[in-house]
């Protein structure tokens, strides 16, 4: 349906590749229109700060958002992008 | 408390109780506020065709009753997940007089998203502002009045563990439902652009006959903007009068998409949180930038990449280790408790006589149930062990950690517990499925979860191992040797394993096909559980156990009985009585072999011979009369004063030193029998050493002081009786053995044996098998009767003899692959219907399981054969 399809090109890097100990902010969410309401409910919109607690390079990723410690799943960590 | 009087006219329900829903995010403590509220007065249902606990409880407050519904855990009200949906439904639908909203409050932004979309539901909203002991230790400082009043919403303080701002709350509540104390509520600002495109939906949504009673139409404009399925899809069906209202919607989103760049949704979410944050600022002051610091050095060698997994590990055989060692103990009270209720229902009949009600109740409604029963103790225990490690917080992690390997299985981090519990029993592992958060991943859990080796498989994998494969060292490792048996066990648990990924994996890929859903969970700071928290978890669970599982198993357990009890034998094949009789004589006269060791002249043979007859006399008495009955009593005196003769008559010397030394050696055996089952020392530790020497002390004397004596005495409890006990044991087995064959298992057997004939099954394993339906460990038991040779465990290496003497190694393995596979488990099918609310998935789990064990089997035992194995 409508969702990734129109944001082909987005901005910014995939939150997998932030190392652990910094700040960035969301810009884009590449998911489907379920998950992404899914996800700011959760906190996850674009302008928020983001702060990655844990990242081994592989598997799932912690990260800080809005007082919550929130695990993502690596598929997770490589849609959401961020600057 | 601030109650009122001056009650207005808002009559509430029919029977004046107030309905009160609980909503909040996971981790919001909203349970222990549930408990506060209610105590113990709560009961569970799942909500109707999903899979959803609906929880319930009631309480009085100023004299009004309250009906507290616990709704589902939800960070919001979109329709993403099944708990948002009956979350919403609920309040649309039901519309609660007063909804509490519970809000950590040492987390205010992201918990203040779903007030806001309460809010939006015009729903008479309290917000109770949890754990604003803990908010105010991280630097949160909460101007509430101010708070209240930027979001148009009573707000309560509490403390939910500490049970602070209950009584507060419940004022709260009451005024709020009696519309009192009501602030103004405020419309939430999304931006103009948003806005004006809501103000151009709202008089359309006004506009269409029937909406905007059940709906706020705000709400409807603001979840038209969003492209909410559910809402978009109940206006499509209204037909043609709310056309103008989809097409401006569609139009809006449009606008709104060009205009940001962004689907509307996001736009709207992001909106949202700017509201949040702009009220946050006002009214609350952070001072120290402190969270999380005790959970982060506990997360730093728990989340560890090289020790997660370790702990992980260590944990779930913890939970494992402690739900089967401490559940033991009480397993077996409970199973003594049925043994001795069933002896004591027993002594209402006389003894020894025949009677079909004692039967049903003894055997089959104690047996059955006692059965099922016995289990509570490890569920009990194993939920105490998961309601620790979810309250805790540490399942969060859990799944993190177990998340990549899981989900290459295609299950969920969080399923790895539940399999691991299911290797001690399936039927706790299954309801452990609770805290999966999908329904998608916990049916392709529940499905698969019975191919993991529960123990009571164990117990027949180790009879039928025992009786086919001699344990021969197959390779020699030095350290270690692998051997013919644990290798074969090893084999059928990694079979099981494999076959579930395998399964679980083609579930994923058909009937339960669908995005997985990627690892998005919020993980809480550690807390410590309280213990009216575990309490309450720990027995709405075994309730439901108990309760629901209790009942159709009890209606299995009497269907069992009566298939392996009827229709009875009239005629055996063999006559058992004469047999009996038969052996009563040769028993006697086997006596008069005695008299030579005991050095009693052979003309006097006879008076043994008298003494057996004695004997066989008391021991008739006891079979048909209970110890406190006359007819026993009597029999006891007969016994004595025959005795009393024998000893006064010819060679009495002789006669009364027999008598003494054979009670002497049948004391010092008993000790010792009694001191090997009560401390069960392994042979030749020194424990064993010492009970033997006790033995031989006690034994020293009477051989020392007549050796003849001892030597007949020996002989007679070494021989003679043993070889009529011997005798009477079989002429039972082979009566019980024609019965079952005669019954309509038997004949079941009999009549399915074309069918498991290509599986290398006879009929006596066919009925062998009907029999562990009630419980997987009856089969032995069961087998045991068929083959005449008992079913106690002292029978179990007679009745290896038997199968190995019936059957080829080939249909051995085949029968531990069937019972592998197959679901021969009536509890968990009963669980797995309770557990999905539906039988379609237990039947389909019980027919899919049969047919893999049916086709493996088969392939197994025709490809061994043409092997020639």
């Amino acid at each position: 349906m409508r969702g990734p399809a129109c944001e082909a090109a987005l901005p910014g890097r995939p939150l997998s590749s932030v190392p652990e100990g910094e700040t960035v902010r969301l810009v884009g969410v590449e998911a489907g229109h379920g998950l992404r309401a899914r996800l700011a409910a959760m906190g996850l919109v674009p302008g928020t700060k983001v702060r990655m607690m844990r990242n081994s390079g592989h598997g799932p990723a912690v990260v800080e958002v809005k007082d919550t410690r929130l695990a993502l799943g690596r598929g997770m960590t490589l849609h959401l992008r961020v600057e | 408390m601030a109650c009122h009087d001056d009650k207005p006219a808002r009559p509430g329900r029919k029977d004046g109780a107030l309905t009160v829903a609980l909503a909040g995010n996971p981790n919001s403590g909203k349970t222990t506020i549930f408990n506060n509220l209610t105590g113990a007065h709560q009961h569970v249902a799942n909500y109707p065709g999903v899979t959803v606990e609906r929880k319930e409880g009631e309480c009085t407050h100023c004299g009004r009753r309250l009906h507290v519904v616990d709704l589902p855990g939800t960070y919001s009200l979109t329709p993403y997940s099944i708990e948002e949906v009956v979350a919403r439904n609920f309040l649309i639908e039901e519309r609660p007089d007063a909804v509490v909203d519970v809000v950590d409050a040492s987390n205010l932004e992201r918990n203040l998203y779903l007030a806001v979309q309460l809010l939006e539901l015009r729903v008479p909203l309290v917000l109770a502002l949890n754990m604003s002991d803990l908010a105010e230790r991280r630097g949160f400082a909460i101007n509430h009045r101010h708070l209240s009043e930027l979001l148009g919403a009573t707000i309560v303080p509490t403390v939910g563990h500490k049970g602070k701002g209950t009584p507060e709350l419940l004022d709260a509540i009451v005024a709020v439902a009696e519309g009192r104390g009501l602030p103004r509520p405020v419309e939430v600002t999304y931006g103009r652009e948003v806005d004006e495109e809501l103000a151009k939906l709202v008089p359309l949504v006004e506009a269409v006959p029937g909406l905007s009673n059940h709906h706020p139409p705000r709400w409807v404009a603001v979840k038209l903007l969003e492209d909410d399925s559910l809402i978009r899809e109940s206006i499509e069906r209204l037909g043609d009068g709310a056309r103008p209202l989809l097409d401006a919607a569609a139009a809006s989103r449009r606008h709104l998409q060009t205009v940001f760049g962004d689907s509307p949704e996001i736009v709207i979410a992001d909106r949202t949180y700017g509201f949040i944050s702009g009220a946050c600022e006002e009214a609350v002051t952070r001072t120290v930038e402190a969270r999380h610091t005790m959970s982060d050095r506990i997360d730093r060698v728990v989340m560890h990449s090289a020790l997660g997994i370790p702990t992980f590990l260590l944990l779930t055989y913890l939970v494992f280790q402690f739900t089967f060692t401490v559940g033991e103990a009480p397993t077996g009270w409970v199973e003594s408790f049925f043994g001795w209720l069933s002896q004591s229902l027993a002594h209402l009949w006389p003894k020894g006589a025949e009677s079909p009600l004692r039967s049903l109740l003894c055997d089959g409604v104690i047996g059955g149930v006692g059965g099922v029963l016995v289990f509570v103790p490890y569920i009990i225990l194993l939920f105490l062990a998961i309601a620790v490690l979810e309250d805790t917080g540490y399942m969060a992690r859990a799944a993190f950690i177990m998340d990549r390997v899981m989900h290459k299985i295609g299950l969920h981090g969080k399923s790895f517990i539940p399999m691991l519990v299911g290797f001690g029993c399936n039927v706790p592992a299954i309801m452990a499925t609770r805290t999966l958060d999908t329904r998608r991943d916990r049916l392709a859990t529940i499905m698969v979860l019975p191919l993991m080796s529960c123990s009571a498989r164990l117990v027949v994998y180790t009879v039928l191992v025992g009786a086919f494969f001699p344990n021969r060292v197959l390779v020699d490792l030095g350290f270690m040797a692998v051997r013919t048996q644990p290798l074969i066990l090893f084999s059928l648990y990694a079979l099981g394993v494999l076959l579930a990924i395998a399964g679980a994996k083609l579930l994923r890929a058909t009937a339960l096909r669908g995005e997985t859903l990627p690892l998005v969970i919020e993980l809480p700071p550690y807390r410590v559980p309280t213990l009216r928290g575990l309490a309450i978890h720990v027995w709405e669970r075994s309730r439901l156990y108990i309760k629901k599982a209790g009942t159709i198993i009890l209606g299995v357990a009497i269907a069992l009985w009566v298939l392996t009890t009827y229709p009875k034998k009239q005629r055996y094949a063999e006559d058992y009585e004469a047999r009996g009789r038969a052996a009563a004589e040769a028993y006697a006269r086997s006596m008069r072999e005695l008299a030579e060791p005991l050095g009693l002249p052979a003309a006097h043979a006879g008076q043994l011979e008298a003494l057996a007859r004695a004997d066989l006399a008391l021991a008739e008495a006891r079979e048909n009369h209970f110890e406190h009955e006359a007819g026993h009593k009597e029999a006891v005196a007969r016994h004595e004063r025959a005795l009393a003769e024998l000893r006064a008559g010819p060679a009495g010397a002789r006669i009364a030193s027999f008598l003494q030394v054979r009670q002497t050696i049948e004391e010092a055996r008993g000790r010792f029998d009694q001191a090997m089952q009560r401390y069960n020392p392994p042979d030749h530790s020194p424990a064993h050493v010492s009970l033997l020497r006790h033995l031989e002390d006690d034994l020293a004397k009477p051989r020392s002081s007549d050796a003849a004596a001892y030597a007949a005495a020996s002989a007679y409890l070494d021989k003679a009786l043993p070889a009529y006990e011997g005798e009477l044991e079989a002429i039972r087995n082979g009566q019980a053995a024609e019965d079952i064959a005669h019954s309509m298992a038997g004949r079941i057997g009999r009549l399915i044996e074309p069918l498991i004939r290509p599986l290398g099954f006879d009929w006596k394993i066919g009925t062998g098998l009907l029999g562990a339906f009630g419980a997987r460990e009856v089969f032995v038991a069961q087998m045991g009767i068929i083959y005449a040779v008992g079913s106690g465990e002292e029978h179990v290496e007679a009745l290896r003899e038997r199968l190995r003497a019936e059957y080829t190694p080939l249909v051995g393995f085949c029968i531990m692959l069937f019972f592998l596979i197959s679901l021969l488990c009536v509890p968990t099918t009963v669980i797995t219907r309770r557990e999905t609310g539906s039988w379609g998935w237990a039947l389909a789990q019980l027919g899919g399981l049969t047919a893999l064990a049916y086709i493996l089997t088969l392939v197994t035992y025709q490809l061994g054969r043409i092997l020639g194995a």
